[in-house]
C-alpha cells in the first residue's frame, strides 16, 4: 500500500523550547479512514497543520504522497475542512461559488471555469444535499448547512486525501450522524483517504478502521475495538499516566 | 456636451476608470483592505512629486512609485511581521512625507500639483487616453483571467494554501494591479479621491447583489454610471469633476443602503 502521509520523528513547538508535539511517528496508507483524537490542547490541530504543510516540523520529516509536506506540489488534490470554516469577504457568496473555489488548482490558476468544473461542482453540491439552496448566499444558511458547503468544496477538488478538523463543532447531533454517513460513503465508493480529527469520536467511531490518540505524542494507534474502555472518552487519556 | 473634444476625451477616460477602479477595488474590499488604495495613492503622490522634480512625466513616476508602494505594503503585511493596518500606515505616511519634501524641493506647490491631487480629467489629451485605454485593457484582462484564483483566496485562504495555490504571488499581483489602477485614475478623480472610486461602488453593489460574481459585475456598472453621470453633472453645473463623480457614488451607496433596508436584509 502506498503512503498518503508519513510523519517520522516529528517534533514541533511554536516557540523555542516549547514542545507541542514530540517524536510523532505516523504512517497513513492511501484509502485509509482514520480518526485522530485526543484531549483539547493535546496537539491534534498542530499535527494536522504539519501533515498538510501549513507548519514545518522543528525536527523530523513530514511527507505528503512522498513529497515534503511544506513544499507539496498539489499533484494529488487535497481537501481540507478547517475548524469553523467561515466564508471570507463581505459579498453574498453563494454555495455554488464556495464549492467552485475548490476547483482552483495550482496548475490551473489562470483561466476560466470549464464545463467539467461545473459538473464536478454540481455533483459535490448534490452529494451533500444542498442542491435546493445551491444559489443561495452562504451566510443565509444554518451552521450545519454552511459546513456541508465547505465539505462539498473539499469534495469538488476530487481529493486523494480529505482532512477534517473538528467537523462536528457547533453542529447538531442529526447533522453529525449524516456527516459520518457521508464520509463512510465517500470512503467506500471513491476510496478517498480520510483523516477525521476530533476531541470526541461521536458517530464516526463506527465507521473508521483506525483510531490514533494524540497527547503530545501518539499514545494509541489501532483498531477501535482494541481501544481500552476508559479511553472512549479521549478527554480521559491522561488517566494512563 | 459632446461637441467639445475635451469632454469626449474626458468621458472616455472616465468610463475606463469607472469600470476598472471598482473591479480592482472589489478584491481589496473583500479582503478587508479597503484602505490599501488610499495608501498606494499617497505613495503615488511621492511619485508625482519626483516626476516634477526630475522633469519627467509625473504619470510614469507615479506608476513606478505606486507599484513599488503596493508591493511594499503586501510584503510588509505578509512577511514583515507588521499587522495589516500597520503595514499600510507605514507606507502611507512615508509616501506622503516623501511627497511633501520632494514637492517643496521642486518648488511646485502650485496648480500643477493640484491637478494630480484633485484630478484634471478635462485636460486629458489623446495620448493620455491611449495610455489609460491600454493599461485599462491589461487590467481588465488580468481580472478576467485571475478571477477564479482571487475568489478562491477570498473565500477560504487557508483552503487555498492547502490546495497549493501561490498565495504570495497572487497577493503581489493584486497589489500591482491596484497600483496601476491608481496611477491611471489619478488624472480622472485625483489622488485624494481615487480610493473612493475603488470602494464606494463595491459597497453599494454588495447591498443589492445576490452572489459574489454579481457583486463584481454590479460594482463595475455602478462605477461606470457614476463616472458618466458625475462628469455630466459637473459639466452642466460647473462643479469639479473628480469630486462630483465621487459624490455621485456616495449617493448611489445611500440609495443601495435604503433598498437593502427596505428588503429587510
Amino acid at each position: 500500500m502506498s503512503l498518503a502521509v508519513l510523519l517520522a520523528g516529528v517534533s514541533f513547538g511554536y516557540r523555542p523550547g516549547q514542545r507541542v508535539l514530540e517524536d510523532v511517528n505516523l504512517r497513513l496508507g492511501e484509502g485509509e479512514f482514520v480518526a485522530v483524537a485526543g484531549p483539547n490542547g493535546g496537539g491534534k490541530t498542530t499535527l494536522m497543520r504539519i501533515l498538510l504543510g501549513l507548519e514545518r516540523p522543528t525536527a523530523g520529516t513530514a511527507l505528503l504522497f512522498g513529497e515534503p509536506a511544506h513544499r507539496y506540489s498539489g499533484r494529488r488534490p487535497l481537501g481540507y475542512l478547517a475548524q469553523r470554516s467561515v466564508v471570507g469577504g463581505d459579498a453574498p457568496t453563494t454555495v455554488r461559488e464556495v464549492v467552485a473555489a475548490g476547483r482552483v488548482m495550482p496548475r490551473r490558476i489562470v483561466g476560466r471555469r470549464t464545463p467539467e468544473d461545473g459538473q464536478l461542482v454540481a455533483d459535490a453540491i448534490e452529494r451533500v444535499g444542498l442542491a435546493a439552496v445551491a444559489d443561495a448566499p452562504l451566510r443565509t444558511l444554518s451552521g450545519g448547512m454552511q459546513q456541508r458547503a465547505f465539505i462539498a468544496k473539499a469534495l469538488a477538488a476530487r481529493p486523494a486525501l480529505l482532512v477534517l478538523d473538528e467537523p462536528t463543532t457547533g453542529v447538531d447531533a442529526e447533522s453529525q450522524e449524516s456527516l459520518a454517513e457521508l464520509l463512510a460513503d465517500l470512503h467506500g465508493e471513491l476510496g478517498v483517504t480520510i483523516v477525521y480529527v476530533s476531541h470526541e469520536f461521536g458517530a464516526v467511531e463506527h465507521h473508521v478502521q483506525r483510531i490514533v490518540l494524540v497527547r503530545r505524542t501518539i499514545v494509541f494507534d489501532g483498531a477501535p475495538h482494541d481501544l481500552p474502555g476508559m479511553w472512549h472518552d479521549p478527554g480521559h487519556v491522561h488517566v494512563r499516566e | 456636451m459632446f461637441e467639445s473634444e475635451f469632454m469626449r476625451l474626458a468621458l472616455a477616460a472616465g468610463a475606463i476608470v469607472g469600470v476598472l477602479a471598482p473591479a480592482v477595488g472589489f478584491f481589496l474590499v473583500q479582503r478587508r483592505q479597503s484602505l490599501v488604495g488610499d495608501g498606494i495613492g499617497h505613495v503615488a503622490f511621492a511619485g508625482v512629486a519626483a516626476g516634477i522634480l526630475l522633469d519627467v512625466s509625473p504619470i510614469l513616476t507615479a506608476l513606478v512609485a505606486a507599484v513599488l508602494g503596493g508591493v511594499a505594503i503586501e510584503l510588509l503585511r505578509s512577511r514583515g511581521g507588521a499587522a495589516g493596518d500597520q503595514a499600510l500606515a507605514i507606507v502611507f505616511y512615508t509616501g506622503i512625507a516623501l511627497g511633501v519634501v520632494l514637492v517643496a524641493e521642486a518648488g511646485a506647490l502650485n496648480v500643477d500639483l493640484f491637478q494630480y491631487l484633485f484630478g484634471s480629467i478635462l485636460t486629458i489629451t489623446r495620448s493620455d487616453l491611449v495610455l489609460i485605454a491600454v493599461l485599462g485593457a491589461v487590467g481588465i484582462a488580468m481580472i478576467v483571467l485571475l478571477y477564479r484564483a482571487f475568489a478562491a483566496v477570498i473565500i477560504d485562504e487557508e483552503g487555498a494554501r492547502v490546495a497549493g495555490l501561490p498565495i504570495g504571488a497572487l497577493n503581489v499581483a493584486l497589489a500591482a494591479l491596484a497600483a496601476v489602477t491608481i496611477a491611471l485614475s489619478m488624472r480622472v478623480v485625483g489622488i485624494l479621491l481615487v480610493a473612493a472610486l475603488m470602494v464606494l461602488p463595491v459597497s453599494a453593489a454588495g447591498r443589492i447583489a445576490w452572489s459574489m460574481r454579481s457583486t463584481l459585475v454590479l460594482s463595475t456598472g455602478i462605477g461606470l454610471a457614476c463616472a458618466i453621470a458625475g462628469l455630466t453633472i459637473s459639466y452642466y453645473a460647473d462643479l469639479p469633476p473628480g469630486g462630483t463623480i465621487v459624490l455621485t457614488a456616495a449617493g448611489v451607496y445611500l440609495v443601495a443602503l435604503g433598498m437593502s433596508a427596505v428588503r429587510g436584509r
